[in-house]
């Protein structure tokens, strides 16, 4: 009989957990639940305040000029400055290395400060932090420009064919069908040697116009999956026009599945940008980007280690932090998804159904 | 069926050729193969650029070439494919056959090893849910997938094959580099065998202590130059393997198929010493594959021996056990090739290549020094490719598993009071194995043209070289051989993909309807 007991007290429990998790929703906007779903990851949290101030402080750092405006940036090297390269005090007698310290004095260290060049300087003298921000700026830059295009294009070609179904779905279907058997890498890379050299904005268009046809898919199976709920049926039969279903109805419920898969397109796309950089098919000299300082200075790896490490750690934090943003999201619009209940949270789930259990009696 | 085939190969075929014109458009407008020489003055550019373009006929305007270089490739069906001339006058066909071996020999072993690991850890993730392991699973794999392979690809050889031949010169590990193992392991293995803190910590000791002393005694042995496992090693282990399996595919308490997969082990050490006759310096690779067959028919026939009834599970766990077990005596015989590898002139003790598939200078009549160099070379490709595609598979079968556990069916088997084992393994764990059929199958046909970036970085001579050389030396027909076979691949395997699917999940049936 222990184990009936158990079971029982279980059941009890859930209904419980239920309530609580029905309570914590109560009164609440589908925004505003999805946003207290969200602030609740803390890994995704963490990353969006990460991921803003890195952008913050990349794009702050150096002279821009947008339009008639020109900024000015906190740092005080441009990438075209050629500063001195520092003799002396490096290690194995190489020349220009960081002077970034980050070992307070009473550890020994030299202190927590920048110095003159913090990630060093390349083979002619320039800044590497100038060259790794302004890397960084044409990285993000590229990856936005991609993620917009094949957001857009995804979502109207995805929404069009799910909806209408039949030979719309069919010819678009076929249509993003050959767009997938060329691999990424391939159609990047017959892209960027010829348009490489007419710079990294039409590079990313041009990306993105190949890009989005993982998106359209999902987009697609979502639209059809909604456009049979009776909501939609209802819309149908009040006379609202198919632009509105569309825009009004199905596609605020599908927009979780689009954000999602957009944010997990983005840490792709700055890969894809990076590695095509790399090959030399991508971003080419005189611009810099992150794929690019990497690709130019591998070499120097065991000599000057430091030329390697920065553009990569900017890689890397950038595509990490997307992808938990991305988690986060998928956790946050996903309705299925409970969080796990600690053990206070436990002790109120059994309150809540004794008492719930005493007003059935 | 045969109806619904029939229709996607021919939707299969338009795919193909819409996205061979585009991409031959596209490549033939990106890239002037004789741009170059008309900017130079020598009086043999003149000259070459007249061969060039009466050899690729660049005197058609692409789009018609297209149809050209198409019939050629059409003819694949006659049995005479022609794929074109590369520019130094080459056949694009040759060019190719040469290069799969190599990226499959590259991508193989990375690809199984990232689908058995990925799909183990992922399956231990999901078991332990909301546990410390599964974050740092999930950490660990999203680290991954933000890994460029390029960046990773320096790092590796600088720590692992730089570091680790110089290690090879004294060879011994540091009292500390053997405490921070230790505890690494101590913690991993203590984060997957523990529900509660009492075991959690019997595991984390016993962990600790076993690796700290065999990390000790491989010092004084001095395995690391002079590896080797030996008849009661090869033993110990293959017992170990035989309670696992058993344990994990049909559970201990079915006495005969433990049996009969002890067997197998005692068979390791008994065939030991023959055996070692037989691995000479002139050994072949299909004396392996022979092996290999003996090996699961005795399997088979000691199967057959010891079951009376339900013989297809217990068949199945002594045939892996014993594959399990021939592989140990394989590598007990590649360690004890290690010290005479080590020996070569061309190796001089730093075996771990950072570049290059094959050693050039090493002599090629042993056969198994011979095969432990393609081995050595594989080593940081595999670990590189390992590393990136592990995370995707990890991810996937962790969310496939807990998406399955939520089922009725396996609320339905845990009614009916079977063990946890059956329900994991027999009933969980193989409708997991469904949805990831489909996207290995598909990710396999994706890596013979996937592996464009390692290959540079390693240099190796694959696919991924071809393109690169194609790309930068406007190569139009080695591009498009290229492009062709992989994206024929690809289609291919997503048709293989679904039709996979409809015959492994009985709820899906393929061609019904429209």
């Amino acid at each position: 009989m222990k184990f009936g007991r158990k079971k029982d007290l279980e059941t009890t429990i859930e209904s419980g957990e239920n309530a609580i998790a029905n309570k914590e929703v109560e009164g609440l906007s589908q925004g505003q639940i999805v946003l207290k779903r969200f602030l609740r990851h803390r890994a995704a949290v963490i990353s969006l305040s990460a991921i803003t101030g890195i952008l913050l402080f990349v794009f702050s750092s150096l002279d821009m000029k947008i339009g008639p405006f020109h900024y000015r940036g906190w740092w005080k090297f441009g990438v075209d400055d050629l500063p001195e390269l520092r003799y002396g005090d490096c290690p194995n007698g190489t020349v220009g290395c960081p002077t970034i310290s980050l070992r307070p004095k009473f550890l020994g260290g030299a202190g927590i400060q920048l110095g003159q060049h913090p990630f060093g300087q390349d083979d002619i003298g320039r800044d590497y932090f100038a060259l790794v921000m302004k890397g960084t700026q044409r990285s993000v830059m590229v990856m936005v420009v991609i993620g917009l295009f094949a957001a857009t294009i995804g979502t109207i070609v995805g929404a069009v064919a799910g909806y209408f179904r039949g030979t719309v779905d069919n010819v678009l279907m076929r249509f993003t069908d050959f767009i997938i058997t060329i691999p990424s890498v391939v159609i990047g890379s017959v892209i960027g040697a010829r348009i490489g050299n007419l710079g990294a904005g039409v590079l990313a268009v041009y990306l993105g116009l190949f890009a989005w046809t993982g998106l359209s898919r999902l987009v697609r199976g979502e639209f059809l999956k909604l456009r049979e709920l009776e909501f939609v049926d209802a819309a149908r039969v009040a006379g609202a026009s198919t632009r509105r279903i569309i825009f009004k109805h199905i596609l605020p419920n599908a927009v979780g599945v689009i954000i999602v898969s957009v944010t997990l397109l983005l840490s792709g796309a700055i890969l894809l940008e990076t590695a095509l950089s790399y090959l030399g098919f991508g971003v080419v000299p005189p611009d810099v980007s992150l794929g690019l300082l990497i690709s130019q200075y591998q070499d120097a790896f065991t000599t000057r280690p430091w030329l390697f490490w920065y553009p990569g750690l900017f890689i890397i934090s950038i595509a990490l932090s997307i992808n938990f943003i991305g988690d986060g999201l998928r956790d946050a619009f996903d309705p299925r998804q409970r969080r796990r209940l600690t053990k206070k949270d436990k002790a109120r789930a059994k309150q809540i159904s004794r008492e719930q259990a005493k007003v059935e009696k | 069926m045969l109806a619904y085939i029939v229709r996607r190969l021919g939707v299969l075929g338009v795919i193909l050729f819409g996205s061979s014109f585009i991409l031959y458009n596209m490549a033939a407008i990106a890239g002037d193969p004789i741009g170059e020489l008309r900017l130079s003055n020598d009086p043999a550019a003149k000259q070459a650029i007249i061969d060039l373009t009466l050899r690729l006929q660049l005197d058609v305007p692409p789009p018609l070439r297209y149809f050209i270089w198409l019939k050629g490739v059409l003819g694949i069906f006659v049995g005479k494919a022609d794929f074109g001339l590369t520019r130094d006058n080459m056949s694009v066909f040759n060019e190719i056959s040469q290069a799969i071996p190599i990226t499959i020999r590259l991508v193989t072993t990375a690809t199984i090893v990232a689908i058995v690991l990925g799909i183990a850890l992922g399956i231990t993730s999901a078991l332990r849910q909301y546990t410390r392991f599964d974050y740092s699973m999930t950490f660990f794999a999203f680290l991954l997938y933000s890994l460029p392979i390029f960046w990773v690809a320096v790092l590796l050889k600088q720590f692992l094959a730089i570091r680790f031949n110089d290690f090879l010169s004294h060879s011994t590990v540091h009292r500390n580099s053997v405490l921070l193992l230790s505890l690494l392991s101590a913690i991993f293995w203590g984060s997957i065998f523990s529900r509660v803190r009492k075991t959690f910590w019997i595991t984390f000791v016993s962990a600790a202590l076993g690796t700290a002393s065999l990390l000790l005694f491989m010092n004084q042995l001095e395995w690391y130059t002079n590896p080797r496992l030996g008849p009661i090693t090869v033993f110990i282990f293959s017992v170990g393997i035989a309670f696992g399996v058993t344990h994990l595919s049909v559970g201990l308490s079915n006495r005969t198929a433990l049996y009969s997969s002890l067997t197998m082990a005692v068979l390791a050490l008994v065939i030991y010493f023959p055996i070692q006759s037989l691995f000479t310096a002139q050994s072949t690779f299909w004396q392996m594959i022979l092996l290999l067959i003996v090996t699961i028919a005795v399997a088979t026939g000691v199967s057959f021996m010891f079951s009376r009834i339900d013989r297809g599970p217990l068949i199945r766990t002594t045939i892996l056990t014993a594959f399990l077990s021939a592989s140990l005596i394989i590598v007990d015989k590649y360690m004890r090739t290690w010290q005479f590898y080590l020996k070569e002139d061309a190796i001089n003790y730093r075996p771990v290549p950072t570049i290059g598939q094959v050693s050039d200078l090493l002599p090629q009549d042993d056969y198994w020094i011979r095969t432990l160099d393609i081995l050595v070379h594989l080593f940081l490709p595999t670990i590189a490719l390992t590393l990136i595609s592990f995370a995707g598979y990890t991810r996937f079968s962790r969310g496939t598993l807990l998406e399955v556990l939520n089922q009725d069916y396996i609320r339905t088997a845990r009614a009916k009071g079977l063990t946890e084992r059956t329900v994991i393994m027999r009933h969980a764990f193989r409708n997991t194995l469904i949805p990831l059929t489909t996207i290995i199958v598909v990710d396999f046909a994706g890596i013979i043209g996937g592996a464009i970036i390692t290959e540079r970085v390693f240099g190796w001579y694959g696919m991924g070289t071809l393109f690169n050389r194609a790309i930068t030396g406007q190569d139009l027909n080695l591009l498009m051989g290229v492009f062709f076979l992989t994206a024929t691949l690809s289609v291919l395997a997503n048709l293989i993909a679904d039709l996979l699917y409809s015959a492994l999940d009985p709820r899906i049936r393929v061609g019904a309807g429209k």
